[in-house]
C-alpha cells in the first residue's frame, strides 16, 4: 500500500514536471547530430572534423537564444554502423538537423536514413554525386568529386603539360572509383592518354604487382585517389619500386600525417583539395578567424582542411537555423537549400540547386619536406 | 612480358607469399595441436608490431633489442589470451572456444585503437634492410630476400621442436587425445600455454616482418594479412606445417601474379586467388598436405 502510494506521488511529480516543461523552454537546448568515423580505418578524418565542429561551436554556443547541445555518434568507419547512427540521432535523440560524414560511402548508407526520417544532414567531406543525388535532405559543405577529377585532369593536362597518366584505383571505395572515372573523361577530353588503369581494393597493403605494371608503362604521373592509410604505402613502394613518375592524389590525402608516414617518398606529391592551407598566401577572414580560433584551442598541432569542414558545417547549419527562425527540420532544410554567398573558412560557399558547395579546388604539393598550398585551380570542363 | 619484368613480379610474389606463410603457420600449429582457429592471431600480430614500435619511439630500445622484447611480449600476451579465454573453456563444445577466439580479436582490436589510437603509424626501418639493389632491371631491398629466408628458417626451427622434443612428443600426443595424453601424466596445460606463446611469438615475428615490408601500423593491420593466412593454411592443409608455407607461396603468387599477366582485372584479384582455393580444396578437401582425420568416438 505505502509503495503505491509512493509511487503515485512519484507518478505525479513527474507530471508535475511535464506540465512545467513549457515555460522552460527557451531555455532548451537545439540538439544538432554529428555522426563521423571516430575509429576504424577512416579515424583520422573523422577525428579531424570532429574537432572542427567543436571549435565552431565553442565560438557560437548558442542561436535564437537557445543553447546548441552536438550529439556526437561515432560510425565506426563501417557502412552498417553510419544507418545505425543516424536512426539513433533522428530516432532516440530526435535531432533537428545532422553534420557529417567523411567518406562517400558511409553518407550513402547514413543517407538513406536521414531521408525516411526528414531530417537535413550537412556533409563534411563527402564527395561522390549519389550522395545528394535525388535526396531532399541531404547537403554538403564540399564540392564533389566529377568537379575535383575535372580540376586533377585539368591541372595536369594543362599547367604541368602531362601526356601520358596511369590511374590506380581502389575498387572498394565509392569515392576512388567516382574520383577516377571522372577523372578519366576529362583527361582524355583534354588531349591526355591513359597508359595503364590498375586497381585494387581497401585494406590492401601490397601494390607491388599493380606499381610494377604501371612502371612497366612509363607514364608522366599516377592518378591515385586514395585513402591517406594506403596513400603513404603506395608512395612509399612506387619509390622502392623505381617509379620515377608524378604522384597526384585528392582531397583524402590531405592530412598533416602524410609527411610523416610517407618520410621521404611523399617529396613532390601533388594532391588537390578543399581551398584551404595554414600555409596559404592572402588568407580570407574567416579563414583567419578559424586559423585563431584553432591556433587558441590546439596550441601544439596546425590547422587542417578537414577542421575547417567540420567548422564551415556547423556554422552553414547555424546560418540556417538562424535563416528559419526554429528548429524544425523541414524549416531548416528550407533554409540549407536557400544558402548563398556565405562568407566561410574555405571562401565564398553557395549551395547550389544539387545541393553541393560551389568552391575552387585548391592544389598542394610536398617539397623538400613541406606542404606547399600553390594556389587554385578551376575546371576546363 | 620481358624477363626483367617477371623477375621483378617474381620477386614481389615470393616476398608476399612467405609472409602469408609465415603467419599461416602460426594458425597451422595451434589449430595442430588444439583443435582450435585461433582468430586473435592477427591481432597479436598487430600486437608484435606495435611492441617494436613502441620500443624504439618511446623506450628508445635499439632495433636489435625491440624486436626480441616485442617477440618475448607477444608470447606473454598468447599465453595469456589463452590462460583467460580459451582454457576455460577447454572441456566446452569447440564452437564456444571459436567464438570466445572471435571476441578476443575485436577485444585486442577495440584495446589498439583505445591504447595506440587509430592514427596510422610509421614503422621504423632499418637502413641497411630497405636500400635499395639493382641487378638488371630488378630493383629489390635486402628485406625481399630476408623475408622468405627467415620464413624458411622459422618453419625449420619449427618442424625440429615439434618432431625432435620431447614438448614437441607432447604436443602431438595432445593433438591426438587430449584426455590419454594427461592421463600418462603430461601436464597437458603447461605444453598447451607453450603452443600458444610459441605460436604468438611465431604471429609478432610475422608482424615485425610485414611491418617492415609495409611500413605503416594501424590497429586493424592484422586483419586482412590473417584471414588470408588462414586461407592458405586451410588451402595447404591445416595443421600441416610444410602445408601453411606452401599454401602461403601459392597465395602470394596468385595474387601478384593476376595482376602482373591480367592488368585490366587486377580489381578482381583477391576472387581469383580464392576461386582457385575453392576449386583445389573440391577436388582435395583436406587440403594440400592436409591428413584425414578419423572422427574420434
Amino acid at each position: 500500500m505505502k509503495v503505491a502510494q509512493i509511487c503515485a506521488s512519484v507518478a505525479l511529480a513527474a507530471l508535475a514536471c511535464g506540465f512545467a516543461a513549457p515555460a522552460a523552454q527557451a531555455a532548451d537546448p537545439i540538439k544538432i547530430g554529428v555522426y563521423l568515423p571516430l575509429t576504424g580505418q577512416n579515424a583520422f578524418g573523422g577525428q579531424l572534423e570532429l574537432e572542427g565542429v567543436q571549435l565552431a561551436q565553442k565560438a557560437q554556443p548558442a542561436v535564437l537564444g537557445r543553447p546548441v547541445e552536438l550529439v556526437v555518434v561515432d560510425n565506426k568507419s563501417d557502412k552498417v554502423e553510419a544507418a545505425n547512427a543516424v536512426t539513433r540521432l533522428t530516432e532516440r535523440d530526435k535531432v533537428a538537423v545532422i553534420i557529417g560524414t567523411y567518406g562517400s560511402s558511409l553518407a550513402l548508407a547514413g543517407g538513406e536514413v536521414a531521408e525516411r526520417a526528414g531530417v537535413p544532414v550537412i556533409g563534411t567531406s563527402c564527395t561522390n554525386p549519389l550522395v545528394t543525388q535525388g535526396k531532399k535532405y541531404y547537403f554538403r559543405a564540399c564540392f564533389i568529386d566529377p568537379y575535383q577529377g575535372a580540376a586533377a585532369a585539368t591541372y595536369a593536362a594543362q599547367n604541368l603539360g602531362f601526356k601520358k597518366a596511369a590511374i590506380l584505383m581502389d575498387v572498394a571505395s565509392d569515392y576512388s572509383v567516382g574520383l577516377c572515372n571522372f577523372f578519366k573523361r576529362s583527361y582524355t577530353q583534354l588531349g591526355g592518354e591513359v597508359v595503364a588503369d590498375l586497381k585494387y581494393s581497401s585494406g590492401d597493403q601490397d601494390f607491388t604487382a599493380q606499381l610494377t605494371e604501371i612502371i612497366s608503362k612509363k607514364p608522366d604521373f599516377v592518378f591515385m585517389p586514395a585513402y591517406f592509410a594506403e596513400g603513404a604505402i603506395i608512395m612509399k613502394q612506387a619509390r622502392e619500386l623505381g617509379g620515377e613518375f608524378v604522384i597526384m592524389g585528392a582531397d583524402a590525402m590531405d592530412n598533416p600525417d602524410t609527411l610523416t608516414i610517407g618520410g621521404k617518398a611523399v617529396e613532390g606529391f601533388l594532391h588537390t583539395t578543399f581551398p584551404y592551407d595554414v600555409t596559404m598566401p592572402n588568407m580570407g577572414a574567416e579563414a583567419k578567424a578559424f586559423t585563431d580560433a584553432w591556433r587558441a584551442a590546439y596550441p601544439d598541432k596546425d590547422p587542417n582542411v578537414n577542421s575547417a569542414l567540420g567548422y564551415n558545417c556547423y556554422n552553414i547549419v547555424l546560418d540556417a537555423i538562424t535563416r528559419a527562425g526554429s528548429d524544425d527540420p523541414e524549416a531548416i532544410t528550407k533554409a540549407l537549400a536557400e544558402t548563398r554567398d556565405l562568407p566561410t573558412a574555405l571562401g565564398t560557399l553557395t549551395i547550389n540547386e544539387t545541393h553541393d558547395a560551389e568552391l575552387p579546388v585548391g592544389i598542394i604539393q610536398y617539397k623538400d619536406d613541406k606542404r606547399v598550398y600553390l594556389g587554385e585551380v578551376t575546371p576546363a570542363l | 612480358m620481358s624477363l626483367d619484368l617477371f623477375l621483378q613480379h617474381f620477386l614481389n610474389a615470393l616476398t608476399l607469399g612467405s609472409l602469408y606463410g609465415l603467419i599461416a603457420i602460426g594458425y597451422t600449429m595451434v589449430y595442430g595441436i588444439l583443435r582450435l582457429i585461433n582468430f586473435a592471431h592477427g591481432d597479436i600480430l598487430m600486437l608484435g608490431a606495435y611492441f617494436v614500435f613502441y620500443g624504439i619511439s618511446t623506450f628508445l630500445l635499439p632495433w636489435p633489442l625491440a624486436v626480441v622484447v616485442a617477440i618475448l611480449g607477444a608470447s606473454l600476451m598468447g599465453v595469456l589470451v589463452d590462460r583467460i579465454a580459451y582454457k576455460p573453456l577447454r572441456d566446452a563444445p569447440r564452437i564456444s572456444a571459436l567464438i570466445s577466439a572471435i571476441a578476443v580479436s575485436f577485444f585486442l582490436e577495440s584495446l589498439g585503437v583505445v591504447v595506440f589510437s587509430g592514427l596510422p603509424r610509421p614503422m621504423h626501418q632499418p637502413e641497411w634492410l630497405v636500400s635499395i639493389i639493382t641487378v638488371g632491371g630488378t630493383r629489390f631491398m635486402p628485406l625481399t630476400l630476408i623475408v622468405p629466408a627467415v620464413t624458411a628458417l622459422l618453419v625449420l626451427l619449427l618442424l625440429w621442436v615439434v618432431y625432435h622434443t620431447r614438448p614437441g612428443l607432447a604436443m602431438r600426443a595432445i593433438s591426438r587425445d587430449i584426455e590419454t595424453t594427461r592421463m600418462l601424466g603430461v601436464s597437458v596445460d603447461k605444453i598447451i600455454a607453450l603452443t600458444f606463446g610459441i605460436g604468438s611469438a611465431l604471429a609478432a615475428a610475422s608482424g615485425i616482418m610485414w611491418a617492415l615490408r609495409y611500413p605503416q601500423i594501424n590497429p586493424y593491420m592484422g586483419v586482412v594479412p590473417g584471414f588470408k593466412a588462414f586461407i592458405a593454411a586451410v588451402f595447404g592443409g591445416i595443421g600441416s606445417i610444410q602445408g601453411a608455407v606452401v599454401g602461403g607461396l601459392i597465395l602470394g603468387f596468385i595474387e601478384i601474379m593476376t595482376v602482373a599477366f591480367l592488368p585490366p582485372l587486377s580489381g578482381y584479384r583477391d576472387a581469383f586467388a580464392f576461386i582457385l582455393l575453392v576449386v583445389i580444396l573440391l577436388v582435395k578437401p583436406t587440403g594440400l598436405f592436409g591428413e584425414k582425420q578419423e572422427d574420434k568416438i
